[in-house]
Formats: C-alpha cells, sequence, structure tokens
C-alpha cells in the first residue's frame, strides 16, 4: 500500500482522474436535472430500485462462481454463464413435467424446490465435468492457456446446448402462484421477485455458511491461499478445486431457476450476456470476494435500471433505456478508476 | 502502472468506438452511390445488349457479367435469410415459400435442375455481410432471395450489387431501403414498405381503438426504427399524440426499467415493432409494471410468430399485431395454404411465404425472359436480368400485382391488424390471430 503512494504520479493517472471528474459531474448533473423535474413518483423510483435488485441477485449468484473460481485458481471461467444455461434448461424440463401433470399447480412452494434440486445438479455436473476435462489438464500451464480454453469450453456449452434443445426461444412455464403483486406499505412487488429475494437470501447465507463455518470451507479457504501448502496439510486440493466448482454450478443453477421465474424465456444463447454482466459484477465488487460479488451484483442490477432514467433523462439523451449497458460499463470504468481492485477487492484472490 | 496505461488505452478504445459506431451510418451512403453510377450505364440500353448477346453467341457481353449453365447443370439461386436463432420462423418461413415455388415450377426452369443455395443471415448485419460476401464470391449463383431483415440488406445488398447480383427481398420492409437516395441497385423486394404498415397500424389504433396517446419501442435495428418512426408520423399526422420514444438493445432481457419510463409518459397503447425475443419480454413485463395494466400493445410483422407467442406467455392473449393482410391475397393462396399443408404438415409459421414464394417466381419468370441458349449452353446475362425484374409488371403473384419498377418496391402492399385469441393453435385468421382491421 504505501510504496504505492511514494510512487509519481505520472500523465496516464493525470488523463483517468480528468475522464472520472468528467463523467461525475455528467452523472451527478444528470441525476440533479431529473429529479428536480419531477417526471417521476417516488414509487417509481422505488420500482426501478426493485426492478434492479431482482436482475442484480441473478448477476449475484452467477458472479459467485466467478469469484470462487478466480479466488482459488486465478483464472477467470468465461463457460460459467453456459452453467447458468444448461441449469435453466434443467429447470426448465422439470418446470414443462410439472406444468402438464398439474403439480405445479397444486403444490407449488414443493415444485420449486424440485426445479432448484434439478437446476443446480444440472448446473454443477456440468461444471464439474467442464473442470475435470477441460481445466485440470492445465493446471500447471501459464494462466492464458485456461483463460483461451474457457471461452472454447463456453463455445463447445453453448453449442451442444443448441444442437440438444433446438436454436428457438422456449417459454418458462407460469408458476400460479407467483403471478401477481403483494402491497408491502408504499412498494408494489411481484411475487416471482419476492421469490427471488428470499431465495438469494438463503443460497447465500448458506453458502457463507459453508465457506466460514465448515471443515469444507476451510479447506477452500486453505487451497485458495496457497495450493502446495494445502496439499503438505494433507488436504485433497483435486476434490476441493471440484467441490468449488461445484458450488459455482450449484449457485449458477439457482440463479437460471431465478432467471426462468422471472423471464420465463430458455434459449441456448441466453447464458452469454447473464455472464459477461457478473463477471462485470465480480470484477465490480473486487473479484476473488464473496461478498464483493454480492454487492457488484446487485450494484450492477440496480445501475442498469436506475441508470438510464436518472443520469441520462436530464442531459436530454432521447430513449435512454437503449444505453444502459453504456452506464454500467461507464460506472465500472469510474470504479476501477478510483479503486482498481474492485469495492471490495484490496484481499486480492486471499480467500475464495 | 502497466496495468493503469492498460485501463487508460482500454477507456480510449472504447470512446474511439463509441463515435466510430455514431459516425458509421452516414458512411454507408457514398457506397451504395458507387455502383449505381456503373450499373445506370449497364443499364440503358438492355434490350440491345440482350440482342447483342444473342447475335455474337461467342459469349457474354452484358456489363455484369454471365452465368453460363452447361447442359445438365443446376440453374442455382441463393437465399440469404434467418434460419437460425431466435428470430429463424421468420427465415423458415420464407425458404419454405420458396420451396413450394420451386416445387410448382417443377422443379426445373428451361430444361435445367432449380437449385437453391441457402445461407444463414442471423437478422443482424454482421450476418447479412457474411451471407451476402459468400453467395457474391459464387459465380455459379444467378440471383439471390432474400435477406430476412432490413439490417442485413443495408450491408448485404451493396456487396452482392457489387457482384453484379439482383437480389429481391421477401420481408425487408423498412422504408429506407428503397428510398431513392440510399437504395443499392438490383435490389427489390416483394413484402411492402413500413411507411403503409405503420399507417394502416396507426390507423387502426388512432380510428378504431379511439385512442389518442401512445408510445414506440424499437431496438435501433433499422427495421424497428423505421416503423417506429413511420408508425408515429402517420399517428401525428391523425391527430395522435407520441408520448414517448424509446428504445432497448438486442438481447436485453429485463425491460421493467424502460416500462416504468413508458408508465410515467401515461400512454394508452404501445407500438413496439421489434423482434420475437425482445418483444416477448416486453409483452410479458408490461403486465407487471404498475400503470400499465390495461395499456394495449401492438407489434408488427417481424413477431408474427407462434415462436413469439411462446416467448410473450399469456401475456400476449389480446394484443395486436400489424402484418400482411393474408385475407386480401389472391385465391391462389388457399392452393399455396394446401401445398404448404401437405409438405410441412402445419400452418405457415411467420408473415412472408407469400411473398417468398412470389419472389422466388419473379425471379424465375425473369431467368426465362433473358437467358440465351448458346449451342449446349444456357447463358444468363446478371445485367438483362436486373432490368428484366425491374421491367416486372402486372405479374399476378399469391400477395397481388406484383409491379417493381425503378423504385425496388414490388410490392401490391396489403396490410391487416390481428389479434391474438389464442396463445397456443397458431394460424393466422383460422386459429389464432385474427384479422380485425380492416
Amino acid at each position: 500500500m504505501f510504496s504505492n503512494l511514494r510512487r509519481k504520479y505520472d500523465f496516464t493517472d493525470y488523463i483517468l482522474w480528468l475522464i472520472g471528474a468528467t463523467l461525475l459531474i455528467a452523472i451527478i448533473y444528470g441525476s440533479f436535472v431529473t429529479l428536480s423535474s419531477g417526471k417521476y413518483t417516488t414509487e417509481q423510483w422505488l420500482n426501478f430500485v426493485i426492478f434492479g435488485l431482482a436482475q442484480g441477485g441473478i448477476y449475484a449468484l452467477i458472479a459467485l462462481g466467478y469469484t470462487m473460481v478466480y479466488g482459488i485458481l486465478g483464472m477467470i471461467n468465461f463457460a460459467h454463464g453456459e452453467f447458468f444455461m444448461f441449469g435453466t434448461f434443467g429447470a426448465f424440463f422439470v418446470a414443462e413435467a410439472l406444468a402438464s401433470s398439474g403439480f405445479l399447480e397444486s403444490n407449488p412452494l414443493l415444485s420449486i424446490i424440485v426445479m432448484l434440486m434439478a437446476a443446480m445438479i444440472v448446473s454443477a455436473t456440468v461444471a464439474v465435468l467442464s473442470e475435470r476435462i477441460a481445466y485440470r489438464p492445465l493446471r500447471r500451464a501459464p494462466r492464458l492457456v485456461p483463460l483461451i480454453t474457457a471461452i472454447g469450453v463456453s463455445y463447445f456449452l453453448q453449442y451442444t446446448a443448441r444442437g440438444f434443445f433446438g436454436s428457438g426461444v422456449e417459454a418458462f412455464p407460469n408458476v400460479p402462484a407467483l403471478a401477481g403483486v403483494v402491497q408491502l406499505g408504499p412498494i408494489t412487488m411481484q411475487r416471482s421477485q419476492i421469490a427471488v429475494f428470499a431465495a438469494t437470501g438463503i443460497l447465500l447465507f448458506l453458502l457463507w455458511f459453508i465457506v466460514s463455518k465448515t471443515k469444507v470451507g476451510r479447506a477452500i479457504r486453505s487451497v485458495a491461499e496457497d495450493k502446495d501448502a494445502a496439499a503438505l496439510m494433507g488436504v485433497n486440493v483435486d476434490r476441493t478445486i471440484a467441490l468449488t466448482f461445484a458450488l459455482g454450478g450449484i449457485m449458477a443453477g439457482a440463479a437460471g431457476v431465478m432467471y426462468g421465474l422471472v423471464f420465463r424465456q430458455v434459449a441456448f444463447y441466453m447464458g452469454f450476456v447473464p455472464g459477461l454482466k457478473a463477471f462485470t459484477a465480480a470484477v465490480l465488487g473486487g473479484i476473488g470476494n464473496l461478498a464483493g460479488a454480492v454487492m457488484g451484483g446487485l450494484i450492477l442490477g440496480v445501475i442498469e435500471s436506475v441508470g438510464p432514467s436518472l443520469f441520462l433523462e436530464g442531459i436530454g439523451i432521447p430513449s435512454p433505456h437503449q444505453l444502459k449497458d453504456g452506464i454500467a460499463f461507464t460506472v465500472l470504468v469510474l470504479i476501477l478508476i478510483f479503486r482498481p481492485s474492485g469495492i471490495l477487492g484490496e484481499r486480492l484472490s486471499k480467500r475464495a | 502502472m502497466r496495468t493503469r496505461t492498460l485501463l487508460l488505452f482500454s477507456v480510449l478504445v472504447l470512446f474511439a468506438l463509441a463515435f466510430a459506431a455514431c459516425a458509421a451510418p452516414p458512411a454507408t451512403a457514398p457506397v451504395a452511390d458507387a455502383p449505381a453510377a456503373a450499373t445506370e450505364a449497364a443499364s440503358e440500353a438492355p434490350a440491345a445488349d440482350a440482342a447483342a448477346s444473342t447475335d455474337a453467341a461467342a459469349g457474354c457481353t452484358d456489363a455484369l457479367g454471365c452465368v453460363e449453365i452447361a447442359a445438365g447443370d443446376p440453374i442455382r439461386i441463393g437465399y440469404a435469410l434467418v434460419v437460425a436463432g431466435p428470430n429463424a420462423a421468420l427465415g423458415e418461413d420464407s425458404a419454405r415459400g420458396i420451396e413450394i415455388a420451386v416445387d410448382d415450377l417443377g422443379g426445373e426452369l428451361l430444361g435445367h435442375p432449380i437449385e437453391i443455395v441457402g445461407e444463414d443471415t442471423g437478422c443482424s448485419p454482421e450476418g447479412g455481410q457474411a451471407a451476402a460476401t459468400k453467395l457474391a464470391s459464387d459465380p455459379t449463383i444467378v440471383a439471390v432471395i432474400g435477406t430476412s431483415c432490413s439490417s442485413e440488406a443495408r450491408v448485404g445488398a451493396p456487396i452482392l450489387s457489387e457482384a453484379g447480383l439482383s437480389m429481391v427481398s421477401p420481408s425487408n420492409t423498412a422504408p429506407d431501403l428503397t428510398d431513392p437516395e440510399k437504395r443499392t441497385p438490383g435490389y427489390f423486394r416483394t413484402a411492402h414498405n413500413d411507411l403503409v404498415q405503420g399507417a394502416v397500424a396507426a390507423e387502426f389504433a388512432f380510428n378504431n381503438l379511439g385512442l389518442t396517446k401512445a408510445a414506440t419501442v424499437h431496438d435501433g435495428s433499422l427495421y424497428a426504427v423505421g416503423l417506429a418512426t413511420a408508425f408515429a408520423d402517420a399517428f401525428k399526422a391523425l391527430g395522435g399524440e407520441i408520448v414517448s420514444e424509446q428504445a432497448v438493445n438486442v438481447g436485453d432481457t429485463d425491460m421493467r426499467p424502460v416500462l416504468t419510463t413508458i408508465a410515467a409518459a401515461g400512454p394508452e397503447i404501445i407500438y413496439y415493432p421489434i423482434f420475437t425475443s425482445e418483444a416477448g419480454f416486453i409483452t410479458a413485463q408490461s403486465k407487471e409494471v404498475p400503470g400499465l395494466e390495461n395499456v394495449k400493445l401492438m407489434a408488427a410483422d417481424g413477431s408474427f410468430s407462434q415462436d413469439f407467442v411462446n416467448a410473450a406467455g399469456e401475456a400476449a392473449l389480446g394484443m395486436y399485431l400489424s402484418s400482411p393482410d393474408f385475407s386480401a391475397f389472391g385465391d391462389a393462396y388457399q392452393g399455396f395454404l394446401a401445398a404448404h399443408e401437405a409438405k410441412y404438415g402445419e400452418p405457415p409459421l411467420s408473415a412472408f411465404h407469400a411473398h417468398a414464394y412470389d419472389a422466388a417466381n419473379v425471379i424465375a419468370a425473369a431467368v426465362q425472359a433473358v437467358a440465351i441458349q448458346d449451342g449446349d449452353t444456357l447463358i444468363i446475362p446478371k445485367g438483362a436480368l436486373r432490368d428484366a425484374i425491374a421491367a416486372t409488371s402486372g405479374f399476378q403473384g399469391l400477395t397481388g400485382t406484383i409491379t417493381c419498377g425503378e423504385s425496388g418496391d414490388c410490392a401490391d402492399p396489403k396490410i391487416a391488424v390481428y389479434e391474438v385469441t389464442d396463445i397456443s393453435a397458431w394460424n393466422p385468421n383460422v386459429t389464432s390471430p385474427m384479422k380485425v382491421y380492416p
């Protein structure tokens, strides 16, 4: 830390700060004008935030997989979005069967649990197989090799899914119990969104519990710290890494079910964009840090939802929602200018 | 230190890309002009050209070159359609129209079998460019049927035009493509121009539904921007008000924020002429945004398929779709439907099968008109073929009377508005959607 401070600032830093300051001023000015115009009611602002949190929860669940794998192996697993896609397909087929038998309508809670189990098993299986077949042989290879392999795995999985399930868009069955809204004081919430919040919260707690309180979690943390030392202490490194992939897959599978319930579309290419966004979220929060991934996901979701209306309408940009990805990535650039290792990324790759 | 320089570099590249993207559209105009001059020169004396090549008998005198087909070799016609991905129904539907047209021609033309060479276009400019480049590089291709989406044609048409090929699109509807300033030589379409579709949709909303406040959503594609603008212009001309003009990205999934912005403007109807996946998300999620519960929804021919209704789910029930008016097609259309049912065992997938059938027949008729038999070899002069397509007049197609001319707009546009009345049984005007206007 201190050696950083002693370093003299150079030309690059000044330009970056200048860009950062300009963007920041534009954001603040835009927000001020929009807020003072009174175009949206408080209720609508709250809706923007809730929609953003629901989307962000899904990003967070996927981001956890990125960040855990990065924490333990130091590699970016670009195929992670595809684990999510396979999980959604797993849930989709189970949901179809449950819907056609009428079980979905009579036992919604049990059905969702079955869907979650199916998606988690499918995603975790795909994740573990990918690790075993594509990544493990490359464990000692230079860092670029597994990265490129991950991109290859991503395409392989995507087009395998296309071969199996076709290139069209399938509609995820509607869960009647999750249709409709719930009024919480001034806030109107979709039942499906409440389900996403609840499930995300429970899963995050379970993951936190596993990683920080159990023996398995201690093994994961020790391998993340130092693989060789952990091996000397009797930790089975291969099994621990496979387990990390499985945990990431489980989270991705859960995200797949959430996605299916909220967006109700399934397609072979659906993993790509959420995967990219979740990776962004992981970097935003500080890659390698679990809490950072969750925070990054939620922040990204909310910025995408609130940002276009708040920042851009005031400056007078027409059709602002088309630029939501631009806003999300601008915020990413801003955060990386001021905090190069992400929001919570100080202890980079020190823990899973 | 290295990483920060890298970060600065990436930021600058990002800005450069953003500016390049903004500057791109005007840059395409001169590209379209260049071949225009060349072909105008070529088309000065088309009849004379054709006659000359007959006399010469020694080969090709056509300025755009010829396709020579040896005895027994097939006449190869290309198609550039979206036959994979979320919008596959759009292109697959057209491809089936072409196949039935080939069947009805007996599978052959002038004693040569007809071979259809297909390329997928993906409904994106990049896909259109790739498909056009591939077809243009094949010297045995006589003409091209396509593309499906207008944005594909914007980049694909100049490439095919440069190669001397003519193309007839069954489903490009963007007004921009036949704008005299921007049209590429050799570009024709049997699909309607969206100035017509936008006007019919606006009349329906204003006159029939009695609505005065509308919102539009496009996805940045040539088709969606063109149709949303055409609708907005017509709606305003009728006396209505466009309260919100929004845009989404292809690939977006969470439409609730943009719908909240629309809800704040208080429209009575939302017109979103975009494609299957995004239109599906808008339809499904509109029911979940406070303030939009009772707002009418209308999409257009880009989403006219069971795939769209599947993607939208129950929320699609009762919404409207503007599309070609099948009930105004000639009697021959019933025969086509029977042939389609017999060949594929289901009703047409989307809106442009009949337009594709007509496109194939227009090309076949033009080939018959200009082909020259030179000994055993059949010579098809490409420039003369282009002129022959342009000279198509009073051609009786399934979709009406087709007359091309220099504008490239060959269609006899008939547009209707349909209502989705059943989300599981797609069969226009039989089960769902049902025509409600005019």
